[in-house]
């Protein structure tokens, strides 16, 4: 299978990378691993007359502590992620979910930048991202502006994102001592996608109380959502599996799954009870550790 | 209907050997390696990124090459089945395969070697939790994988790191 034709270009700078896209405009896509867009291409999803390949643009990738944030450039590898020690100690959440996405080959491609641009409701980092209040750089000719996870995902594969703007960085903040962050996931069994996963958040005080937690949840909406009812629940509350549990039932309320071959809205609905009180617990148990 | 767009030069290194082409920009690498270079131990299977036949060596990283364009590569240095067995010496990935009989037909056989070269070279004691998890993006239709496995862990332990370290 071959995409259809299309005109290539592999700016060398940022700057003309954005000139490109102005140049361009809509008929323009933006190519790094290409493990989202190329077999879309390959299908005929999508026919983009021209591909802009930042792939190998200086600068954007590596994984980096500045003060209290975490910043990862966008064309950093999910395996570069998932194997990073730095990440692997600070947030054993975020490397969990990276080691998850698709398989060895595809963790050796993809791009954390193009996972979250790309938006699917079946992506990982975009579930994880959000449960860490995770923020994204994102560069147009104008400047950058940097926009929080809650508004970055807005729909099916749509971000805030215009046109003609990259996302650059992505920065995730440094729990508090005495945090814990995990991901649980149940994959689909062919394609590996999400059929529903959570991510957690949990910041334990030292007293064994929960002072604040945070949990989103995928596959059960158009965008990744966070569990509010179940952070309500957990704030304040000493963390038991009996607290969590409870806190955990209400985890999908406020979703709106929608049936699909593979697994109903009710099911999905269930299910995500289930994995958030499992993102939660690991998240607890980092947390005491 | 198709529009003409120009060719884009490339300039890579395959199993050692430097090579220049100008390729249309929707060329696949796997097409590349296959049609124009003549290396055809590379496989295509499913041609959708799920089976792993098309895996090679990327800049030393296992990568599907059936979902890398051609003028991606440019720059990069690329391993193929081809390129791993030096003065009729076999890799020992590919003589774990021969010992341990970790294929039937053949066919994701290429794609299964490149991607436990990379598990090897990055974990040269794997588990065998790790090593299914590493061929997660490999099918086999034939071998049920134990004998795959079991392959991978003879590799391991025949050689040590130092000598599946490419």
């Amino acid at each position: 299978m071959f995409p259809a034709s299309f005109g290539y270009f592999a700016p060398r700078s940022l700057d003309e990378a954005l000139d490109l896209l102005v140049a361009h405009g809509e008929n323009a896509k933006l190519l790094a691993g290409g493990h989202s867009l190329l077999p879309a291409m390959k299908l005929r999803l999508a026919s983009p007359r021209y591909l802009i390949d930042i792939g190998q643009l200086p600068g954007l990738r590596g994984i980096k502590q500045d003060d209290a944030t975490v910043v990862i450039g966008a064309l950093t590898l999910h395996a570069e992620i998932a194997a990073s020690p730095l990440v692997r100690r600070l947030l054993p959440g975020l490397a969990e979910a990276a080691s998850v996405i698709g398989d060895l080959q595809v963790r050796n491609r993809g791009t954390i930048g193009g996972s979250v641009a790309h938006a699917d409701p079946g992506a990982d980092f975009p579930v994880i991202l959000s449960a860490l209040g995770a923020s994204f750089v994102i560069q147009g000719r104008a400047g950058a502006r940097i926009v929080g996870a809650g508004e970055f995902f807005v729909d099916f594969f749509t971000t805030a994102l215009a046109h003609d703007e990259i996302v650059t960085e992505i920065r995730v903040p440094l729990p508090p001592t005495g945090s814990g962050t995990a991901y649980a996931k149940l994959p689909h069994p062919a394609s590996g996608y999400v059929v529903v996963s959570a991510g957690a958040l949990v910041v334990r005080e030292s007293s064994g109380r929960c002072r604040s937690a945070s949990v989103a949840l995928g596959g059960i909406d158009n965008r990744p959502v966070r569990a509010e009812a179940t952070e309500t629940a957990l704030a304040g509350v000493p963390l038991t599996a009996e607290s969590i549990e409870r806190a955990a039932a209400s985890a999908a309320e406020g979703a709106h799954p929608m049936d699909d071959e593979y697994a109903s809205a009710e099911y999905k609905r269930r299910v995500a009870v289930v994995y958030a009180r499992r993102a939660l617990e690991e998240a607890a148990r980092r947390a005491a550790a | 209907m198709t529009e003409n767009f120009p060719p884009v030069p490339i300039a890579l290194t395959v199993n050692g050997r430097k090579q220049e082409a100008r390729v249309e920009p929707r060329t696949l690498l796997v097409y590349f390696l296959r049609d124009e270079l003549r290396l055809t131990g590379t496989h295509v299977g499913c041609d959708t990124t799920q089976c792993g036949a098309c895996t090679i060596l990327m800049n030393g990283r296992a990568v599907k090459s059936c979902t890398v364009l051609a003028a991606q590569a440019n720059g990069a240095e690329v391993t193929t089945i081809e390129g791993l067995a030096h003065d009729g010496k076999l890799h020992p990935v590919q003589q774990g395969f021969y010992e341990k009989h970790g294929l039937q037909c053949g066919y994701c056989t290429p794609g299964m070697v490149m991607t436990a070269v990379h598990l090897l070279d990055t974990n040269p004691h794997p588990t065998e939790e790790e090593i299914r998890h590493a061929l997660e993006g490999n099918l086999c239709r034939c071998t049920g994988y134990v004998n795959i496995i079991e392959s991978i862990r003879w590799a391991a332990e025949k050689f040590g790191e130092k000598d599946v370290s490419r």
